[in-house]
This record gives C-alpha cells, structure tokens and sequence, in this order.
C-alpha cells in the first residue's frame, strides 16, 4: 500500500508547467551592456532624485541626518533657480538598514521614478548591493560616506574619503606623535577588517607595532574582554573603526578600565559631532578623530551651512562629516550638469573633471579618473562641549587615491 | 530538482493504521478542484502577472515567490508538524550561497576567481571548499541536498532526544546566529556582511537583459507551483496525516507505536530543502546573498509571513509571504518615515483578529454556511485546532 496516493494527472499538469517554465523564453544574445539604460524622465519643468537611506533599522539614526543635509541642498539650489532652470523634486525611500532593500530600491528610483541622480547609502554593504543595479541601468550614485577604497565604479561618485584621505592621515599623525605601537578595535564588517589591512601594511612599512586587532559584532555592546586585551597590550594608542552603538560601550568600559586620552589615545574614524552626543563627552574628552570636516572647521561656506542647517533642524543638531559630503554631493552633481549642459548620465560623468566647489570643509575638487574627490585630511580632538577641534590638517587637499597606488608600502593590498 | 520524495517513515507500514482514520472525502470532486485551482494559479503567474506588471515588479513578484517558497516549507514543519522553525533562514542562506557561489565562479570564468576574494582576502588560488561548486552538477544539487543534509544531521539529534517547543526554536534560532557570525567572520572567502554581491549570468544567460529577468522569474513561479504540489500530495498522504497527529500529540502517537521522531525529521528535512530551493532561486533573481538575508531578523520574518497567511494551510503560507512582502513595499514606498509602524500595526491587527491568517478568511465564509448544522461543529471538541487539522486547502 503506498502511503502517497497517485495523482497522476496532477503530476503530469505539474511536469507540464515545470517543463514550460523551464524553456521560457529567455536570449543569450543581447547588445552590449545588457540592458538599455534607463534614461532620466528631464521633459517637464522639474527634474527628479533619489534620495535612499535608511529611515528605519540600526542605521537610521546616522542616515537620517545625511538625508536631511540632502534636502537642505536640494532647498537651496531650487531657491537658487534650480538645475538647467529646472526644480528638484527629491523623491525619498527607505533602505531599511537591509542591503537587498537597497538593492530593491534604488532599482525602484531608477526604473519607476526615473530620476536624474540618487544620493545616499552609508553602509559599505548598501553601496555593494546598489553597485550592480547603477551599472547595469547606467544611472548615477553619490555616496556620501568615507569608506574601504579599493572601488571604483563608473557610476558611482565617492564624495567621502577613501583611505588615503582618512586612515592614512591618521596613522601618519599618530607617527608623528610618537606612536610606536597600536591595537586595532573594529566592527565586525567590511569597512574595519579591510581599514585594518591597510593600517597592517602602513605598520610594517613604518616600523610600527600592532600589538593586537579585536573585532566585535555589529552592535555588540560586550567589550570587557577587549578593552582588558587593549590595558595589558600597553600600546601607545588605539586605532577604532567600531560603528555606532559599540562605540558607547567601548568607550564606557575603556574609562572604567582606568584609561584616558592622556595614557593612551584613541583615534576613531566613525564617530562624528552625532555620535559624540550620543556617547557622552564625559567618556570621549581629548580623544582624536580623523575626517574631512568638523562643525568648528573655519570659513565662511562652513558658517552659512551650519547655520542654514541648524535653522532648518533646529540650533541643537550638529553637523557631521557625512552629511557635509552628502550636501557636498548634491551641489557637485549640480555643477557636473550645468556644466555638460545635459543631465544626461554620460555627459554628466565626462564633465566631472575639475569641477571645484567651495564646500564647508573647504575647496574640494573632482577628480574625472576615479570620481573621488580631493578633500583636506583633518584631525580632531573632542572637546567638553561635544565639539571637535582640528589639531593638525594636510595643508592642501589631499588627491584621492582609492586603490592606494602612489604608497608603496600598499603594493601588496589590491 | 525538484524530486524531494520524503522516504516514509518505517514504522508506518502497517495494514491498518490504529490512529484516526483520515475523514473520507470524495476523491473526483477534490482533485477536479485542485486541479481548478493550480491552473488558476498558473494563468495566474504566468500569463496575468507577466502581462500587466512591468519588469520592476515582475522582478519584485520573483523575490516574493522565492519567500514564498520558504513558507510552504514553515507551512509544513509548523503549520502540519508543530515545529517551531526560527532558523529557516539557514537553509536559505545554504541554497543561495551555493547557487551564487557558481554563479561568482561561472562570471569568473575557468581559472578565475571571485573579485572580492582578491579585494578582502588577497588569496592567490580559489580555497579548497569553493572548488567544487565550479561545476554545475555539484552546485545545482547542493543547493538542495546540503540544507537537507544539515538539517538532517541537526534533525536527527533534536528530535530523537525530544527537544520541542520553545527550546526547538531556540535552537534553530541559534543556528542562524552563528552561521551569521561565521561567513561574517570569514570576509576573505564569504564576502563577509556585503554578501556575495554583483552576480552577471545565470547559466549563460545575461540576467541584466529584461528578457532574461523574465525567464528567472517563469522558473522561480513554476517551481513554486511545483512545489505546492508536492506538498498537496504529502498533506494528503498518510504520512501527512501522522504528521498532524504528531503535531497534537506526539506521545499518543508514540504510544500507538510510530516512532514521532522521524516523522518529524522528513519534515524538517523538507522544509530545509524548500528553503534550500528558494534560496538558490532568490540569487539569480535579486542578485545578492548576504549574511542580512539569513540571520535571526530575517528567518523570523519567514515565520511571520506564514503566521499571517495561516500556517495549516496549503496555500495560506503562500498568501502570507507574498502579502507581507507586498505590504512592505508598498507601505514603504508609499510612507518611507513610519512604514514600520505601519507593518507592525498589521501583524497585530492580523493576530489579532484572524488567528487563523488570512486563509481562515474562506474558512469564516464558509463557517456562516455551516452555522445552520450545529451538530457538525459541535463534534469537533478540539475547536480551531481541529479546524485547522482538517481545512481543506482552497485550491
């Protein structure tokens, strides 16, 4: 007796539409390329973007603040006039902290919304996952955030700093005050265990030590066995690349454990003005950091943004890094097309190079090659009042090099 | 591929089962309605859906239909065998990391290797493990046969030592946990949190032309069908009933002389190979497998999708996956700042108010018929769960 009855006729409709599934139409030719590229929907009298971050998930708190410093510029250039005499329209949607939502959207912004150009991202991850959907509808990213390097993608522009313009600085920095050894702290994810082989390599070129690399998960907030390696290594200082809620445990755990500013140092390449707040001065005070902008950065764009941000959002919300590459962004991508006169993806890219902006971090110039931009290294030591100050700039910007080919100590990483 | 017969349990062969007869039912009407209803399915999925959505949403619809996959197999561990299955998404997360492990070797072409690998790992040569998905005989029935394998290997210890309930689901919970921690832990040949991202062909096949997106999406929809075929058979045979008599009382059917265990373990392994299954198909369709996609976040949102559906049915888990999926886009398209709160009130107003999940809604209609007989209802003393027990699927 069999335990499954036949249903013949059932399995024979099944194989039926299994087999049909199976030989549906598909083309192994296509033109080159693959798909034909989406082009932007520019015919009435605005023109529109995307604008994907995470509004929601562990993420959300970073991203928002960069969505909002998008819309400020997106306000300000249409009060200006707009783009080719056309007005923004940003259209917005969630990344959910989840990469395939990314994935998910930006397909959505660019094939459904037809917009001219997206902005966002923060996460290495998103930007991985949104990389392939940008090449293959030919559409154009500003990614807003300093990151790994080693990527270079034609449709994308990186308006953060890539390695040579942050780590590097900081680990020069650190040399030049002395340090002979360091320990690694990191997430568990893309962005510290690649920063980390960089700052492996720059070691061993430098006769630097590294007395230890300690990796948490993401969000993790467990950090006495790490911050009691990092005492008894007796480095001269830390190197930190932990991202968001990590960052307060560590730092609460690391006074406690009796360690100061003055004893040894902690560089951090993620925590900005936002984090500072929310991991209390009290435990960060005289510790350093290394970006590209600070609030307190001096001039007069720098002025006009803080105070257009704070009157927007209100006089308590700092200004970041991240956000001011993400405004930064908005009003490159602004000139790149009135500057090819087209908002047409290709022209757009091939107008990129030299277009120069008078941004809050200071002058900051396109480069066409790699579309990074070149941006002044500085660093910073956080304040009592939540604020950092610059303690040490590259003088000049700083010419981006993602795949750190002009450093030969680097030869080995790409 | 799709040939995962579950072998019956060997304690079952006997003559005359000493359990509950299952209730007799005219064979001709019930299979014309089932046969009624997969060709709805089918006109449905693939001449209506492909008509009228464009190449973006039909995309969407494959990615719903891969989740959906996943929850016919939930439908079976825990709407049929009570296993509460909060891991799922390893399964998923095998099936699709060994489909786009191919597919990353296969873009590389002969000799070649991942990009990543180059990036994150600076490996010379392919590690040793990733060979053999180079070919598709291995890769193609690993994403099936290697869920089934672990969860056979986990299976087998689980359920013989009598774990269930609260500690099964924490258990698999677990799992998803660490296989999480590993492939983030092993960036240089994993992809680490990115995934394996960036994925051009699918078997020669271009998968950024829209025709190609097409055919994906015409495998993944007749597989589902497929699949939900398989299941009908499998809740209809004897084996699904047993199953069903584990699930409201594993010892009496114990004591009757079955051995639960491994009824409950062809369950679990099939589950784990329609997971498998959808994972493998989710890759060519989005594009990306990643640590996100399976972990403890995810493999609960599995679930959810079946609990709202209604987890005893054929086709509740189906409905549930795709409208909770649906729902998320299109809530989060619609409302970007407070979509979240927007799904939550959702899935209280649906437990709430529809603890069967959106199928009892056609076991409610038909419940106002049946109001007129009282005496057939009042002999089911186990109120829902009997009515669960014996709902016939709607198609």
């Amino acid at each position: 007796m069999s335990l499954f009855r036949g249903r013949r006729i059932l399995a024979g409709a099944m194989t039926l539409v299994a087999a049909a599934a199976m030989t549906a139409c598909g083309s192994k030719t296509t033109d080159e390329g693959g798909a034909t590229g989406v082009t932007a929907d520019v015919s009435g009298d605005t023109v529109k973007v995307g604008l994907l971050n995470s509004l929601s998930g562990t993420m959300a708190i970073s991203e928002v603040t960069v969505r909002d410093s998008i819309m400020l510029a997106v306000e300000e250039i249409n009060a200006a006039g707009g783009v080719l005499g056309k007005k923004i329209q940003p259209v917005g949607e969630d990344g959910a902290s989840d990469w395939p939502t990314f994935a998910e959207k930006a397909e959505k912004l660019i094939s459904e919304d037809r917009v001219a150009a997206v902005f966002g991202c923060w996460t290495s991850a998103s930007r991985k996952a949104v990389k392939p959907v940008f090449e293959k509808n030919k559409a154009l990213l500003f990614y807003p955030v300093q990151y790994e390097g080693l990527e270079q993608s034609p449709y994308i522009f990186y308006t953060g700093a890539t390695t040579n313009q942050q780590i590097v600085p900081g680990l020069d920095y650190l040399k030049s005050q002395g340090a002979k050894s360091v320990y690694l702290v990191g997430s568990d994810y893309v962005f510290p265990r690649t920063a980390n082989k960089i700052i492996k390599a720059y070691a061993t070129a430098n006769g630097m030590t590294v007395l230890g690399e300690d990796y948490a998960p993401l969000g993790s907030t467990e950090f006495g066995t790490i911050v009691n390696k990092v005492k008894s290594s007796g480095a001269d200082a830390v190197f930190n690349t932990l991202n968001g809620d990590s960052n307060v445990a560590f730092f609460k755990e690391y006074k406690s454990a009796g360690l100061s500013a003055a004893a040894m140092p902690v560089v951090s390449v993620s925590i900005a003005e936002e984090e500072v707040k929310g991991i209390g001065t009290q435990y960060l005070e005289g510790q350093l950091t290394a970006w590209n902008y600070y609030q307190t950065t001096p001039g007069a764009a720098n002025s006009k943004f803080v105070a257009a941000y704070k009157a927007k959002y209100g006089a308590d919300k700092p200004t970041s890094d991240p956000m001011e590459a993400a405004y930064v962004g908005v009003h490159l991508w602004k000139a790149m097309v009135e500057k090819a006169g087209a908002f047409d993806v290709e022209k757009v890219r091939s107008a990129s190079d030299g277009i120069t902006f008078d941004a809050p971090e200071g002058l900051v110039t396109v480069d066409g090659k790699t579309q990074h931009i070149a941006k002044t290294a500085r660093i910073g030591k956080i304040g009592a009042d939540g604020l950092i100050t610059e303690v040490w700039n590259s003088g000049k910007p700083v010419a981006p090099d993602p795949y750190l080919k002009t450093y030969p100590w680097a030869s080995g990483l790409s | 591929m799709t040939a995962v017969t579950p072998a019956p349990p060997s304690t079952a062969v006997r003559p005359a089962p000493a359990g509950p007869v299952p209730p007799g039912r005219p064979a001709g009407r019930s299979r014309l309605r089932t046969l009624a209803g997969f060709a709805f399915g089918a006109a449905l999925l693939f001449a209506v859906a492909p008509l009228v959505l464009s190449d973006f949403r039909l995309a969407l619809l494959a990615k719903y239909l891969c989740v959906a996959m996943v929850a016919v197999g939930i439908g079976i561990a825990w709407g049929r065998g009570g296993m509460l299955t909060l891991g799922q998404g390893v399964f998923f997360g095998l099936g699709g990391y060994a489909m786009a492990m191919h597919l990353k070797l296969a873009d590389a072409g002969p000799g070649g290797m991942p990009d990543f690998m180059q990036l994150y790992g600076q490996l010379d040569e392919l590690p040793l493990w990733w060979r053999p998905f180079a070919s598709p005989w291995f890769a193609l029935p690993a994403t099936v046969l290697l869920p089934m394998a672990v969860a056979f290997g986990l299976g087998s210890l689980v359920f013989r030592r009598r774990v269930r309930g609260a500690y099964f689901a924490i258990l698999s919970q677990a799992l998803a946990a660490a296989m999480v921690i590993l492939l983030i832990g092993q960036q240089g040949t994993t992809g680490g949190t990115n995934g394996l991202t960036d994925i051009k062909g699918f078997f020669g096949y271009d998968l950024d032309d829209p025709v190609n997106q097409r055919m994906v999406y015409f495998i993944i929809a007749g597989t589902l069908l497929a699949l939900l075929a398989l299941t009908r058979q499998l809740i209809h045979s004897r084996y699904g009933e047993l199953l069903v008599a584990v699930r409201d009382g594993e010892e009496r059917v114990r004591f009757l002389g079955y051995d639960p265990a491994s009824v409950k373990l062809v369950a679990y392994v099939v589950a784990a190979g329609m997971a498998g299954l959808a994972g493998a198909l989710f890759v060519p369709a989005v594009g990306i497998i990643s640590p996100a996609l399976i972990g403890i976040v995810p493999s609960i949102e599995f679930v959810i999708g079946v609990a709202v559906g209604g987890r005893a049915t054929l086709l509740g888990p189906v409905l549930g996956a795709v409208a909770v999926a649906w729902a998320r886009t299109a809530l989060s398209e619609r409302f970007p700042g407070t979509w979240t709160y927007l799904q939550g009130l959702l899935f209280v107003v649906v437990v709430a108010f529809l603890p069967g999940g959106l199928a009892s809604l056609w076991a409610l209609a038909r419940r106002r018929d049946v109001a007129a007989q009282p005496q057939r209802r009042g002999r089911l003393s186990l109120g829902r769960r009997r009515a669960e027990r014996t709902e016939v699927p709607a198609a």
